[in-house]
C-alpha cells in the first residue's frame, strides 16, 4: 500500500465516525412528544376489567373470570397483552396490571434486524408481521420479558401490547384506560402524565413511595407507575438501570465502522511488509 | 475454454462431456454400506421426519423452547459455537496469506473449506430455528434496514463472509473442472477475500457476543461483561485452531490416501505451530477474563452453584489445557497437544452455551433443557457436513494436489481424476 491509499482510508474512516457522534447526540431529542400511560395501583382494585377489554378489543378469547387465577404471579401471554397481578406487599395486597412498557428507546426495537418492532413517532411500540422473520432476538433483549412468541404456531407471532395503537389511529384512547371503572390507568402525553404523578406524590405523600416508577427506568418508558409501597415488591424486574438498553450495545456497534475501514489498510499494509523480493506486486498480478 | 474456432459442434460434445462429468462425480466413491453411512442415514431420516413436523406444527412440536428461553442449542451450540470452531479459516489465512507463513500452507485448503462448510450448515440451521423463515430475506434486500441492531450486522456479515470463503476456495473447484484460465482469475481475487474475510471474522465473531450485551440483567455476572465481543474474538482464534488441530490428525487418519507424502512430514511442524498460538492467545484469553472477574469485583459470586460452574470452565476448560499446550510444544509432544485440543474445544463449549443458554436466567425456577429431538437436529446437521465434506475432499484437489494439465477442458479433468486414488476407509 502506497501512502496515498493509506490516507485516503484514514480519511474514509474518519468521515464515517463523524456523522456518527452527530446522529448520537440529535437521537436523544424526540421529535414528538410521546403518549404514554399513568397507572396508580393505589386506586387499582383488581377488578380487571382492562383484562377483559383488551381481550375483548384484539380478538382474544375471553380471560378466565375466576378469582383465583390472582393467587399466582403471571405474566402476559400469546393471548393476553395485558394482565393483572395480585403482590402481598408491606401495606396489604396490592394489584398492579403488567404489559409492554413502550420505553423511549426499546430494547427489542433496537435488537431488530428487520424493523418489524417499532418505535412510532407517537410512542407506542408496534409489531409489524410482513416484517418479521421470527429470530426472537427481541425476546433475549427486553429487560421486560414482554415480547411473546407464538410456539404453536406454523406461522407464528409475536404478541405484545401495542398501547392499542390502531385504536389511537382511530382517535380513541386504549381499551384498558377507557374500561378502568377506578380511574387507575390515565391515558396522555408522557410529559403530562409525569407532571401528573408528582402532583399526586406532593399532594398525598404519606400515601405514595416518592418514586415514579418508568421516569428514568431503562431510559424512560411509556407507561408510567405509582406505588404505595417499593416497586420491588410489585414484580418489577430487579438491576433495571436508567440507561436506556441500546446503549448498552452502542460501543460495540460504534467500533464496527472503524474495523471496518482500518482492518482492511493495516492487513494490506502488513501483507506488502511480508512480501518477497522476487514476488509480483499485486498490480503486475492483474495485468499478468 | 478453447473453442475459439468456433464449431458449434465441438461444444455441444464438450459440454455433453462435461455433464457427464458432472453426473459421474455426483455418485459415491467407494462402499456405500459402511457403519458411518447407515448411521448418518438414519439420524438424516429421523431429522427429515422432525423437520417436516417442526414446519407444520411450530417450534414447540421439536424444541423446548419457551417464552422464558428463546433461544436454545440451535443459536447457543450450532449457530454461536458452531462459528468460533470454524475461527480456524481467517486465522490460517492470516498466517499464510498476509503473514506469507509458507509452512501452513498445506492446510489452508481444508481449513477454508471446514470454514465455509461450517457456516452454511451451522448458520444455515438457523433457518430451522427461526419462527418466520420465509421473511429471511428482508434484512438483505434492504426494504427494512434495522441498521441499530448488532444481528443485523451479524447477518450481514455471515453471508459476506461465506461469500469471502467460497472466493477463497473457489481455485480448488477451478482445478477440479480443469478450468485453468478461470482458475487465475479467481486466484488473483485470494487476497482481497482473504483481508476482507478476516475483517468480517473479527466484526461477527465478536458480534455473537455482542448479541447479548442488551440481555444484561439475564445473564449471571460471572459471564455478563461489556467485554463479552473482545472475548469472543479472542477466543474464536484458539477456538478455531484447537478445531483446525483436530480435525488434522482426524484427516490423517481419514482421509490417508489423499495426503502426500510432503503433506504428511509437514504435518508435525504444523500442529507444533499451532498449538503454539493457542497457548499464546489462550493466555491472553485466561488474563482478560481474570481482568473482567477483578474489575468487576465478582468475588462474592464465586461460593455459589454458578461460581462452581464458573471455576470449572476456567479451571478444567481453560488454564488445564493451556498448561498443556504449553508443555506439549516444549516437549514437542504431539498426542498432548490433541488432548490440550479437546479440553479447549470442550471449554468453548461450555463458554458459549454458558452465555446463551446456562447462566441464561440462571434464576428461573425452570431452566431450559434441549430435547432429545432438538439435539437430533443437530447431529443430523454435522453429520450432513461431514457427508458434503467428505465429497469435496474425495474429488477436489483440497488435500493433495492435481498434477498441472497442458490443455484446459473437462475431459482432461475425467482423465486426471481416474487416476486419483478412490476413497477406501470405512469410517
Amino acid at each position: 500500500m502506497n501512502r496515498r491509499t493509506f490516507a485516503r482510508t484514514l480519511g474514509v474512516a474518519g468521515a464515517s465516525l463523524l456523522p456518527l457522534h452527530h446522529r448520537r447526540a440529535v437521537g436523544e431529542e424526540h421529535r414528538k412528544e410521546f403518549v404514554g400511560v399513568l397507572v396508580d395501583t393505589t386506586r387499582c382494585v383488581g377488578c380487571r376489567s382492562c383484562e377483559f377489554a383488551c381481550a375483548e378489543t384484539h380478538g382474544f378469547p375471553e380471560p378466565n373470570q375466576d378469582e383465583r387465577v390472582l393467587d399466582r404471579e403471571r405474566t402476559p401471554s400469546v393471548t393476553q397483552w395485558s394482565i393483572v397481578n395480585r403482590y402481598s406487599t408491606a401495606g396489604g395486597d396490592v394489584f398492579a396490571k403488567k404489559q409492554c412498557m413502550h420505553c423511549n428507546q426499546p430494547a427489542c426495537a433496537s435488537a431488530c434486524l428487520t424493523k418489524a418492532m417499532l418505535k412510532t413517532e407517537e410512542g407506542p411500540v408496534i409489531w409489524r408481521e410482513g416484517k418479521c422473520m421470527g429470530c426472537r432476538f427481541c425476546m433475549v433483549s427486553c429487560p421486560f420479558d414482554i415480547p411473546k412468541f407464538e410456539y404453536d404456531s406454523p406461522i407464528p407471532k409475536i404478541q405484545k401490547c401495542t398501547l392499542c395503537w390502531d385504536r389511537l389511529e382511530r382517535g380513541k384512547i386504549p381499551a384498558c384506560a377507557e374500561a378502568c371503572p377506578a380511574e387507575a390507568i390515565t391515558f396522555g402525553k408522557r410529559a403530562d402524565l409525569i407532571k401528573e404523578a408528582y402532583r399526586r406524590i406532593s399532594s398525598q405523600p404519606d400515601q405514595y413511595h416518592q418514586h415514579v416508577y418508568g421516569e428514568h427506568e431503562a431510559g424512560g418508558t411509556g407507561y408510567l407507575y405509582l406505588s404505595a409501597v417499593p416497586f420491588e415488591q410489585l414484580g418489577f424486574p430487579q438491576g433495571i438501570e436508567s440507561t436506556a438498553y441500546p446503549e448498552l450495545s452502542k460501543d460495540y456497534l460504534y467500533a464496527v465502522p472503524i474495523v471496518l475501514t482500518l482492518w482492511p489498510a493495516f492487513l494490506l499494509a502488513l501483507s506488502n511488509a511480508t512480501k518477497k523480493e522476487n514476488e509480483p506486486t499485486d498490480h503486475e498480478m492483474h495485468h499478468e | 475454454m478453447n473453442n475459439r474456432n468456433g464449431s458449434l459442434a465441438l461444444l455441444a460434445g464438450e459440454s455433453r462431456r462435461f455433464a457427464r462429468f458432472l453426473l459421474s462425480e455426483l455418485k459415491p466413491k467407494g462402499k456405500l454400506l459402511t457403519p458411518f453411512n447407515v448411521i448418518a442415514a438414519c439420524i438424516l431420516c429421523v431429522a427429515a421426519v422432525l423437520l417436516t413436523i417442526r414446519f407444520s406444527q411450530g417450534l414447540s412440536s421439536t424444541t423446548n423452547l419457551s417464552q422464558d428461553f428463546p433461544w436454545g442449542i440451535w443459536i447457543g451450540f450450532d449457530v454461536i459455537t458452531g462459528v468460533a470452531f470454524a475461527g480456524g479459516a481467517y486465522v490460517v489465512t492470516f498466517m499464510v496469506y498476509v503473514l506469507r507463513l509458507e509452512q501452513y500452507r498445506p492446510i489452508v485448503r481444508i481449513t477454508v473449506l471446514n470454514g465455509f462448510l461450517a457456516y452454511l450448515f451451522y448458520a444455515g440451521a438457523l433457518l430451522f430455528d427461526l419462527g418466520r423463515p420465509w421473511n429471511v430475506i428482508n434484512p438483505i434486500i434492504g426494504n427494512s434496514f434495522g441498521v441499530s441492531s448488532v444481528m443485523f450486522l451479524v447477518a450481514w456479515h455471515f453471508l459476506l463472509y461465506m461469500i469471502t470463503e467460497f472466493i477463497e476456495f473457489s481455485p480448488a473447484v477451478a482445478e477440479w473442472l480443469g478450468w485453468k484460465r478461470v482458475r487465475k482469475a479467481l486466484a488473483s481475487l485470494t487476497l482481497g477475500a482473504v483481508i476482507l474475510g478476516i475483517t468480517l471474522s473479527t466484526l461477527h465473531q465478536s458480534g455473537l457476543g455482542a448479541l447479548f450485551l442488551m440481555a444484561k440483567t439475564k445473564i449471571h455476572p460471572l459471564w455478563y461483561s461489556e467485554f463479552i465481543p473482545i472475548l469472543f474474538f479472542v477466543s474464536s482464534i484458539f477456538a478455531g485452531l484447537s478445531m483446525v488441530i483436530l480435525e488434522g490428525s482426524v484427516s490423517q487418519r481419514v482421509f490417508r490416501s489423499q495426503i502426500t507424502p510432503h503433506h504428511r512430514a509437514s504435518h508435525r511442524g504444523i500442529v507444533l505451530g499451532l498449538a503454539r498460538v493457542c497457548a499464546g492467545t489462550m493466555y491472553v484469553y485466561f488474563f482478560l477474563r481474570v481482568l473482567v472477574f477483578i474489575h468487576g469485583q465478582q468475588w462474592t459470586y464465586i461460593a455459589t452453584p454458578m461460581g462452581y460452574w464458573y471455576l470449572v470452565e476456567m479451571v478444567v476448560f481453560v488454564l488445564i489445557p493451556v498448561r498443556l499446550y504449553t508443555q506439549a510444544v516444549r516437549f514437542e509432544n504431539i498426542p498432548l497437544i490433541r488432548v490440550a485440543s479437546v479440553l479447549t474445544l470442550i471449554g468453548i463449549v461450555l463458554n458459549r452455551l454458558n452465555v446463551s443458554v446456562i447462566a441464561f436466567k440462571w434464576y428461573a425456577p425452570e431452566h431450559y433443557i434441549p430435547s432429545w429431538m432438538e439435539i437430533e437436529i443437530t447431529m443430523a446437521i454435522i453429520v450432513a457436513e461431514l457427508i458434503v465434506l467428505r465429497w469435496v475432499v474425495n474429488r477436489m484437489p483440497i488435500l493433495r494436489s492435481l498434477p498441472e494439465r497442458p490443455v484446459d477442458g473437462a475431459a482432461h479433468a475425467i482423465e486426471s481424476l481416474k487416476e486419483q486414488p478412490q476413497w477406501t476407509t470405512s469410517t
